[in-house]
């Protein structure tokens, strides 16, 4: 719903008539060419829209990204040129998936890393606990004085 | 003086909330049976204030009355009465009543149904509740008051936002808080097992149909959302990674993680403390999601509406239920024993395996869903973290999980033969090894990615009907007694096997719609015609259209399979006067499991469109799936155990198959 709500007022924001994000006369000829295009688009932002990739924004500005996109690709640039090319103009913040560095280091470290603790973690417990074995646990000195009581009392 | 009438009451239920944040509290430590059954009356009373104040706020929408500012803003008189019905929840006032009026149904249920709870386990439960209830009338009342009049009442409201003018409106919020506010039971249960430093079995029995509850409320939900989004927005996508989704899926997977471990808690008496830890961190992750959306942190055009003070408020909230709960945890949890011990593969040891997959693919979300925030604020680098990170780091957290799940229900408690589980899943492996060979030899060869997930998504099904066909017998006994079987096997075996199927149905339309969906982007003039996926699509002309408080231009296509006529289609755009606004409609037909989807772009003035035409294989199975889901959550919570809330002792022993 608020997704939604965003879209509303993005629209209502930036592009005063809806129009389609990838208009039909954006795209190249070649159709390598062009699939080459929509996927590097989906990898970048959209950078006055909140979480767009420019291939999904109906902005003015994802439409001047794509052709610049298109552009580079008909000059005969690879992908990692054009993305490359993108960095250098708009900094960082243009690409979908950061590239991995210091500062996102933590980004892309922590979720395999609290995997491998989290196994590492059940493999020591599983360990621990076949030393121990399956014996039950020592009653506890609260539970013996109960046990004790309970004897004293006897059945009635 | 109705929408007064609702202020009013909603101060009363505050008042009423305060005493049962405290009253009980004194009654469980002196023990004094009075007192804490005083909670039982406020917390009922506390819903009938709240719904009053709702009922208020949704009579002065329907009868349009625009001296009260939130329905000036977001209503309009010719509106329809289900949409001014559903504006009340569609701005920030009226959805945060809509969150303490669910929060407080919760408390009246607990309060009327709870009635084998011990006594000062209710007491406690009740008493953190209304703490919860609290502090979200005092953020409504103090910064976010929906009965706000105006100075003078202007003759005409500003409308709705044309994009929530929609029955997605009136299904999904409210879904979706049921789901993050039910998750506040099991967060209030825990926080009551640390007071008391006590937590059994029964425990777990207790919170299990609560959890049970939400999380079926909150599945649908998210799926609703998502299919909102997938037929409004019109471009197609089902899921875009936007950080107000990442705020209902992380609930959703600590919630789904919360159920499997209070499974082993109340059956094996295990993993007690972090059966609390997760009940306190998804009802957390709940609270976030309500910060991250309600607060600006986004710096994003959600919250283009929220001030400052909103979301200082907020996070006061936040910092002090969880890091509230969480000290009380470090504090007490020591006290909590351990019991129930078992070996590495075990049914108890496939369900930690479970949760361990899904804490980390819900870390996963919040670290990419809150980074670049963190990031900025301490270094003031930007960076995006968008749908290629999730997709990278997410799915291969889903595959080993999804690959033990038909393990999982087969193994048996305590120490398990995985040998012979593999044994009796060789039917299903078949099963899945033939999709897989069959998909890659349909798409020619190209890409393993998909054939693997559609051998995933096949594994699983034929897990789950494994599970159900080794329970009840089928193939080795007799078909009656196989069916005598199935009728007596407990509602939440079915519950378990229905459940998985539907995330595997998921899968398969997940798998399907990213690998196979096609899409032309077309410029077309009248007659001309364009196929797509073996349909042909003829343009026939656009025509003006005018609805209740829209003008509409639509596209008309007819639709043909093989030279025959199948239907017709009009994907439109709708210009909404009262806020200049337009949206585009788009026009779905459905094909079985699979949907032709069209979205209307420019419209020249020699009639010439441009188009945006999808065909999207097995796109349904998406949200089936979730429905599928919910479906066994509901088999689930239909088990005479959770129902009574205590076991069947006799007849389970006999009913349930050797293992």
């Amino acid at each position: 719903m608020r997704r939604i709500a965003a879209i509303v007022l993005l629209i209502a924001l930036i592009a005063p008539g809806v129009t389609l994000a990838v208009t039909p006369d954006e795209m190249l000829k070649d159709p390598a060419q062009e699939a080459r295009a929509r996927h590097l688009s989906q990898e970048l932002r959209c950078m006055v829209c909140q979480n767009q990739s420019i291939d999904d924004s109906e902005a003015p500005l994802a439409h001047d990204l794509r052709v610049l996109v298109r552009q580079r690709i008909e000059a005969g640039d690879s992908d990692k040129q054009v993305l490359d090319f993108l960095v250098a103009r708009y900094g960082e913040f243009v690409l979908l998936k950061p590239p991995v560095e210091l500062h996102t280091l933590l980004l892309w470290g922590l979720p395999p890393l609290v995997l491998l603790g989290g196994v590492i973690a059940l493999f020591v417990l599983a360990r621990r606990r076949a030393t121990v074995g399956l014996a039950p646990a020592a009653l506890s000195a609260d539970e013996q004085r109960k046990l004790a009581t309970l004897v004293e009392s006897g059945p009635d | 003086m109705i929408p007064e009438l609702g202020h009013y009451a909603l101060v009363l239920a505050l008042a009423l909330g305060l005493v049962q944040a405290a009253v009980p509290v004194v009654g469980a430590r002196t023990r004094d049976g009075a007192l804490m059954r005083l909670a039982n009356s406020t917390a009922l009373m506390q819903f009938a204030f709240v719904a009053l104040s709702f009922g208020a706020l949704t009579a002065c929408y329907v009868t349009s009355d625009f001296s009260v500012a939130t329905v000036f803003e977001n209503s309009h008189s010719q509106m329809p009465l289900i949409y001014k019905i559903t504006s009340v929840w569609g701005n920030h006032e009226g959805s945060m009543l809509l969150w303490v009026l669910i929060l407080s149904l919760f408390g009246a249920l607990v309060a009327a149904f709870g009635v084998n709870l011990p006594g000062t386990l209710k007491a406690y439960v009740l008493a953190i509740q209304s703490w919860i209830a609290c502090a979200f009338y005092l953020f409504i009342l103090l910064t976010s008051n929906p009965f706000l009049r105006l100075p003078q009442a202007p003759f005409e409201g500003r409308d709705l936002n044309p994009i929530l003018q929609d029955v997605g409106l009136a299904v999904h919020p409210p879904l979706l808080y049921l789901g993050y506010v039910g998750f506040s039971i099991a967060f209030s249960f825990a926080v009551a097992a640390l007071i008391e430093g006590r937590i059994d079995a029964a425990w777990a029995r207790w919170v299990r149909p609560w959890t049970l509850a939400a999380w079926m409320c909150l599945t649908v939900g998210i799926a609703m959302g998502s299919y909102w989004a997938y037929y409004e927005l019109g471009w197609g996508g089902f899921w875009f990674w936007d950080p107000v989704e990442n705020a209902s899926l992380m609930p959703w997977l600590a919630g789904t993680a919360l159920l499997h471990s209070a499974v082993v808690m109340e059956k094996r008496n295990a993993l007690k403390v972090w059966t609390i830890l997760l009940a306190i961190l998804t009802f957390s992750l709940s609270l976030i999601g309500t910060f991250l959306v309600r607060s600006g942190v986004l710096t994003s055009v959600h919250t283009f509406a929220s001030d400052p003070t909103r979301g200082v408020f907020i996070l006061a909230i936040l910092v002090l239920f969880i890091g509230g709960s969480l000290t009380l945890f470090a504090w007490r949890a020591p006290l909590l024993k351990q019991g129930g011990l078992f070996a590495p593969v075990s049914r108890e040891g496939a369900l930690v395996l479970n949760n361990l997959f899904l804490t980390t693919a819900c870390l996963t979300v919040f670290v990419g869903t809150l980074y670049p925030l963190a990031l900025e604020a301490l270094s003031g680098a930007k960076i995006s973290v968008g749908a290629p990170f999730f997709n990278l780091t997410f799915a291969p957290l889903f595959i080993p999980l999804m690959f033990a799940m038909p393990f999982g229900p087969l193994l048996a408690w305590k120490r398990g033969d995985l040998p012979g589980v593999a044994q009796r899943l060789m039917a299903a492996f078949a099963v899945a090894v033939v999709g897989v060979a069959a998909t890659f030899a349909a798409q020619g060869g190209s890409g393993v990615l998909a054939p693997f997930g559609i051998g995933l998504a096949l594994f699983v099904m034929g897990g789950a009907l494994t599970d159900l066909a080794e329970r009840t017998g089928l193939l080795r006994v007799p078909l009656r007694t196989a069916a005598a079987r199935a009728a007596g096997l407990p509602r939440s075996a079915w519950g378990t096997a229905v459940a998985h199927f539907g995330l595997a149905l998921t899968l398969a339309g997940i798998v399907s719609v990213s690998t196979w969906a096609s899409e032309r982007i077309i410029a077309l003039k009248p007659a001309q015609s364009v196929s797509l996926a073996g349909y042909d699509l003829s343009f026939d002309g656009v025509v003006q259209r005018s609805g209740p408080n829209y003008r509409e231009l639509a596209a008309k296509f007819t639709v043909r399979s093989g030279g025959v006529v199948i239907g017709t289609m009009e994907p439109s755009k709708r210009t909404f006067a009262s806020r200049g606004m337009t949206t585009t409609e788009a026009a779905l037909m459905t094909r079985g499991f699979s949907q032709l989807y069209l979205s209307l772009g420019d419209v020249e003035k020699d009639g010439s469109v441009a188009m945006r035409l999808y065909f999207k294989p097995l796109i349904l199975l998406i949200w089936l799936g979730a429905v599928v889901m919910m479906l066994g959550g509901a088999l689930s919570l239909s088990d005479r155990r959770l129902r009574v809330g205590a076991p069947k002792p006799a007849a389970k022993t006999a009913l349930q198959p050797a293992e």
